[in-house]
């Protein structure tokens, strides 16, 4: 009864592609801000030792007797061995003229009024961090700027960024893990919802066609409201068909019995055997037209209610009892000796109205096929989860049906020509069967006689 | 003699491959057909370095080492303004070391010895210490026999105030101006204390005697021209089997310790054997003790908080800068030479 969706993608899926992206974008952010933050805090930290290093060379530079005295501190260059196995380059000079350390030492370009200047470069093949500090120096009468380059190589510093670069990766990809998380949990949140009505409505009963009341999220109440409109629409509607098929049923059947009873009436007046005849074949027309309009309403009800299959337990022995009795006085007019004599317990899950339907159907064609004297025997059997109602009767059979041709609507078989029906009896019951996923079979016994068997799951 | 180098370097020079710089002595150690020559550079001498190269080839017979001695300033020249071609340098001087490895001219070198080796005696994988060798002050027998054994630096002074009749002219240290290493244990000491200038004072007015090397200065107090030799290298004078002459003492206020280290030059051609070389150094340090061979004193009962390692760095590149030899220099002389 599933009908056919058309499924393209998933908001679950869409919503948790949307936050992962999201959350990849943010991972990759984090990741270069961290790196960049620390880069910049590592080279500020070691921009500040190596300008603390010039400034201590600087400061201890004096002019003794108009010459320049340097006292370079111990600490001047061993303030840089402590960080690292790092090597050290200096240079100093006054305005161009090289005064000790490395001649070769690239010169900073200072811009007038800066003290310090900062350089990353390269010397004697190795990437160096350049600091370089000036101040004014005065020589008896001439001024001159004394310069002070101190410059690191920066493989340690490297080898720290490669270490940061891995801590940032590592905060990177844990953000994106822990937000991968909360995205799949509030994407479960943000569609739980949707699967709560899907559940309450699907759990629902075939005829439950109330609106929709609990709480829903404001997106869905276009939907719930749509919902609860069509719901009601549908109300109306299947009341209108069940009131459509009630009202048929009174309007077309109680005409037909006024009109049934008039012509007994006229038959036990009418003494001309011919128009007895003719009465009789009245009163046989009157019965077939009432039996077609019954097997039309009751083919509309199956199919309306095999629908919407209701789901109660049926008591398989009970419900052939039932309907034996009230066959009775049929198949006693016609001569037939109905009994139901073997009746296992048999309980099936489905609609106990849609059951009897089919096997009054059944029992009906056995009896109209029987003839006088004939004998019709209904019996329930119970075997491996399955209940099988058997009735066989001592009529002509069935003609050859290897295309089950007469389980359609309308067909009836080519040796019956003389016996009025509709071709509805079976398809009904064919269509009650399927809807209670049992079968349905129907053969010849070896003696004569048909037997139709319905099998049905059962407890 | 100097005229003679001169001339012998110009027939050198036009006949063979140059050498330029000052060699002292050099030597041909284990097999004798080999192409496994291991070709060191070295201040040591033969005596000091023989009982480190021998298990050295005891273990590897195949190999022969090639072992040239030259002055520390002589080893620079060779390395840093010659390019001259060795596998190993072997130095005392870890201030020309480090300047070595800090311009670029060493090759880095690293090993499960290397590694294993403390922190102080390994500078980024260039430079690697072997020994430690302290400074000393060795005392004349003789001349202290009815004098208090000074075992500190202020003892010294003190000894030195009270008796500058015995002491006048009797006391003998490092020319700082002749000597790498009495630059070295000078530059260390002034940084450590300021006892030093106040020593250097007082051996000014006793008239200092001033040598270029520890063995000279052993020798003049054995002889008994000297009473005291301050700043000798202990490994000198431990060597000796004129023992009962002098008085060894590692003053107990802080004790100098110089590092032996050696460096694979960039010019080397035989690396592996440069390698395998140190890890035999630093091995033979290790198993001769806790790593305090050549430390002198009374057997290792020297105190370790009382240890002044001179540290391999950048640090010991201010000593190298010409303004900085020069005002110490010029300090140094105006305390000692007294003028």
């Amino acid at each position: 009864m599933s009908a056919y969706v058309h499924i393209r993608g998933s908001i679950h899926r869409r919503l948790i592609t949307l936050l992962l992206i999201g959350a990849a974008f943010l991972a990759v952010l984090l990741y270069f801000v961290v790196q960049s933050v620390a880069r910049q805090i590592a080279q500020e930290s070691h921009d500040n030792i190596l300008i603390a290093s010039a400034t201590s060379i600087l400061d201890n530079a004096s002019v003794v007797d108009g010459e320049i005295m340097i006292d370079v501190p111990y600490s001047a260059f061993s303030m840089l061995g402590n960080a690292s196995d790092e090597r050290v380059y200096y240079a100093i000079r006054l305005g161009r003229e090289f005064l000790s350390g490395y001649g070769d030492l690239p010169v900073a370009g200072l811009e007038e009024g800066s003290a310090q200047v900062f350089q990353s470069t390269q010397f004697r093949g190795e990437d160096i961090r350049l600091a370089t500090l000036q101040r004014p120096i005065f020589l008896g009468s001439e001024a001159g700027k004394l310069t002070v380059s101190v410059a690191q190589t920066m493989d340690g510093q490297r080898k720290k960024l490669a270490g940061i670069s891995l801590v940032s990766l590592l905060i990177g990809v844990s953000f994106f893990l822990l937000t991968a998380l909360l995205a799949t949990i509030a994407a479960k949140s943000a569609t739980r919802p949707l699967h709560r009505l899907a559940a309450s409505v699907s759990r629902r009963g075939p005829r439950d066609l109330r609106p929709v009341e609990a709480p829903v999220p404001s997106e869905m109440a276009p939907l719930v409201t749509s919902l609860n409109s069509f719901m009601l629409r549908l109300k109306h509607s299947l009341a209108e068909s069940e009131e459509f098929i009630a009202e048929a049923a009174h309007r077309v059947r109680t005409p037909l019995a006024v009109v049934r009873t008039r012509a007994e009436t006229t038959l036990r007046r009418v003494e001309k055997p011919e128009n007895r005849e003719t009465v009789r074949e009245m009163i046989r027309a009157i019965d077939e037209s009432s039996r077609s309009a019954g097997q039309l309403l009751d083919h509309a009800m199956v199919t309306f209610r095999a629908d919407h299959l209701e789901q109660q337990q049926v008591d398989l022995p009970a419900l052939v009892l039932d309907l034996v009795e009230s066959l009775r006085p049929m198949s006693e007019l016609r001569d037939v000796d109905l009994s139901a004599a073997k009746l296992e317990p048999a309980v099936v899950i489905g609609d106990g109205i849609l059951i009897q339907n089919a096997l009054r159907n059944v029992i009906d064609n056995a009896i109209k096929y029987s003839g006088s004297e004939g004998q019709v025997e209904v019996s329930v059997h119970t075997a491996e989860q399955t209940a099988t109602l058997t009735v066989t009767d001592t009529g002509p059979g069935f003609p050859d049906d290897p295309d089950n041709a007469l389980l359609k609507r309308y067909a009836r078989g080519d040796n019956v020509a003389g016996i009025v029906g509709s071709g509805l009896g079976l398809t009904i019951v064919d269509e009650v069967v399927r809807a209670h996923d049992g079968t349905l079979n129907y053969n010849n016994k070896p003696g004569g006689g048909a037997c139709v068997t319905l099998s049905f799951p059962c407890l | 003699m100097r005229y003679l180098i001169l001339s012998l370097l110009v027939i050198v020079g036009v006949l063979g491959p140059v050498k330029a710089f000052e060699i002292e002595e050099q030597s041909r150690f284990g097999a004798a057909e080999t192409e496994d020559v291991l070709r060191v550079l070295s201040t040591a001498d033969l005596a000091f370095i023989r009982p480190m190269l021998l298990p050295f080839l005891a273990d590897n017979p195949a190999i022969a080492v090639d072992y040239t001695v030259a002055s520390s300033s002589e080893v620079m020249k060779a390395i840093f303004e010659e390019a001259q071609s060795y596998d190993l340098v072997i130095s005392s001087a870890m201030d020309l070391q480090t300047k070595l490895a800090n311009d670029g001219l060493a090759i880095s070198y690293s090993s499960p010895a290397t590694e294993a080796l403390p922190g102080w005696a390994n500078w980024g994988d260039l430079v690697f210490a072997f020994t430690q060798e302290s400074a000393a002050i060795v005392l004349s027998t003789k001349a202290f026999e009815n004098l208090p054994i000074p075992r500190s630096r202020q003892e010294l002074l003190s000894v030195l105030r009270q008796n500058p009749d015995v002491f006048e002219g009797r006391v003998g240290t490092y020319d700082v101006r002749k000597s790498g290493l009495g630059y070295l244990f000078a530059t260390q000491d002034a940084r450590t204390s300021e006892t030093y200038w106040r020593l250097s004072e007082v051996m000014g007015l006793l008239d200092v005697q001033l040598y270029a090397s520890s063995s000279t200065m052993i020798n003049a107090v054995v002889s008994g021209e000297l009473a005291i030799a301050y700043n000798v290298l202990g490994s000198y004078a431990m060597n000796r089997t004129d023992q009962e002459a002098f008085t060894l003492v590692l003053p107990s206020d802080f004790i100098t310790v110089m590092l032996r280290t050696a460096l694979i030059p960039v010019t080397a051609k035989r690396t592996d054997l440069a390698g395998l070389f140190i890890d035999h150094l630093i091995a033979q340090t290790n198993a001769a003790g806790p790593s305090l061979l050549q430390l002198g004193g009374s057997n290792g009962q020297v105190d370790e908080n009382s240890l002044r390692r001179i540290r391999l760095g950048p640090g010991l590149l201010v000593y190298l800068d010409k303004f900085k030899r020069r005002s110490f220099v010029s300090e140094w002389q105006s305390a000692i030479l007294q003028d």
